[in-house]
């Protein structure tokens, strides 16, 4: 009877404090394990056409040294979002929504220079339909981009919701599955920065 | 006993919550593995301009550092590495499945 009695009780509170959390959690892993073959097939692309410029230019457009500093910048964000949800986990909502907002503004300081770097490239020549390289280059770098750019919304998604006290709304995606995207992306990056840049140079 | 099994399974989910809460590193923890990574990223960017790596030993190099810095991202930054087998293993079956691909059509062109 007490067992039935506990059981029947609020059954949906039940299952969203301690059914639904792990799940949402699993499908972000497997999401990222996805996103992993997704970027995989990209960073392949790349390197089957980086030397078919057709006459056009190719890596000697590359600045290391810029691309070098938002590399930094997007590394750092990682720490900052790191902190982020370490706060969270402390309950500290002010410290939160700060590095939430740092990492936000990270995340803007590299989508600028990418933008700005996109700008050069089009500038000396080389656009999204100047060669395979020029594609693959531009489809690559550009999705990640948009992935940043994504984050970042939801990064300002979260700060807006701390402002309005529903940061610990358990219903939507939490500080913590953001983090782990956000993590992500920097990874794809880490790896991008390597392949892409460092070893064509 | 449906309600006994999830008492002991609630509870066992608390333990490990618990523990996992205990083995994140430390904000100071964090700000020492961006200094790490940070420092990482300045060897990387000076690798090329060694002329002393040209060749085979710039790509080890390189790649080896690179991989170094997304292991720790993913370790301790995303906390795989307190987190439970089953979400390692959902990441590192995708993991596998893009290293796989990319070797496997790289050979395919002979681009490798």
């Amino acid at each position: 009877m007490t067992d039935a009695t506990t059981t029947d009780l609020a059954p949906a509170e039940h299952s969203d404090h301690h059914d639904v959390k792990p799940i949402r959690k699993t499908a972000m892993w497997v999401f990222l394990g996805s996103e992993c073959v997704f970027f995989g097939a990209m960073i392949s692309t790349f390197l089957l056409y980086r030397n078919t410029t057709n006459g056009g230019p190719g890596t000697e457009l590359f600045n290391v040294p810029f691309t070098s500093a938002s590399s930094f910048v997007l590394l750092m964000s990682s720490l900052t979002m790191v902190l982020a949800h370490n706060a969270f986990e402390k309950n500290d909502l002010r410290q939160t929504r700060v590095w939430l907002i740092g990492t936000a503004l990270l995340g803007s300081t590299f989508l600028a220079g990418q933008i700005f770097e996109f700008t050069e490239f089009v500038h000396e020549g080389l656009t999204l339909s100047t060669s395979p390289f020029g594609s693959a280059f531009y489809m690559l770098t550009g999705f990640h981009g948009i992935h940043v750019a994504v984050g970042v919304m939801l990064l300002a998604a979260m700060a807006v919701l701390s402002f309005s006290g529903r940061l610990y709304d358990d219903r939507g995606l939490n500080v913590e599955l953001i983090g782990l995207y956000w993590h992500f992306v920097d990874i794809v990056w880490i790896v991008i920065f390597t392949v892409v840049y460092l070893l064509q140079v | 006993m449906t309600t006994d099994v999830q008492e002991i399974e609630e509870a066992q989910d608390a333990h490990e919550d618990h523990r996992a809460d205990h083995s994140h590193p430390t904000p100071q923890q964090y700000w020492l593995i961006a200094l790490i990574l940070a420092i990482l990223t300045a060897i990387e960017v000076a690798v090329p301009s060694i002329s002393a790596f040209d060749g085979p030993p710039r790509v080890v190099l390189l790649l080896g550092l690179g991989a170094i810095k997304f292991a720790m991202v993913v370790a301790l930054f995303m906390h795989l590495k307190f987190e439970k087998p089953l979400y390692r293993n959902f990441f590192l079956i995708g993991l596998g499945g893009a290293i796989a691909m990319f070797i496997v059509v790289l050979l395919t062109f002979r681009a490798l």
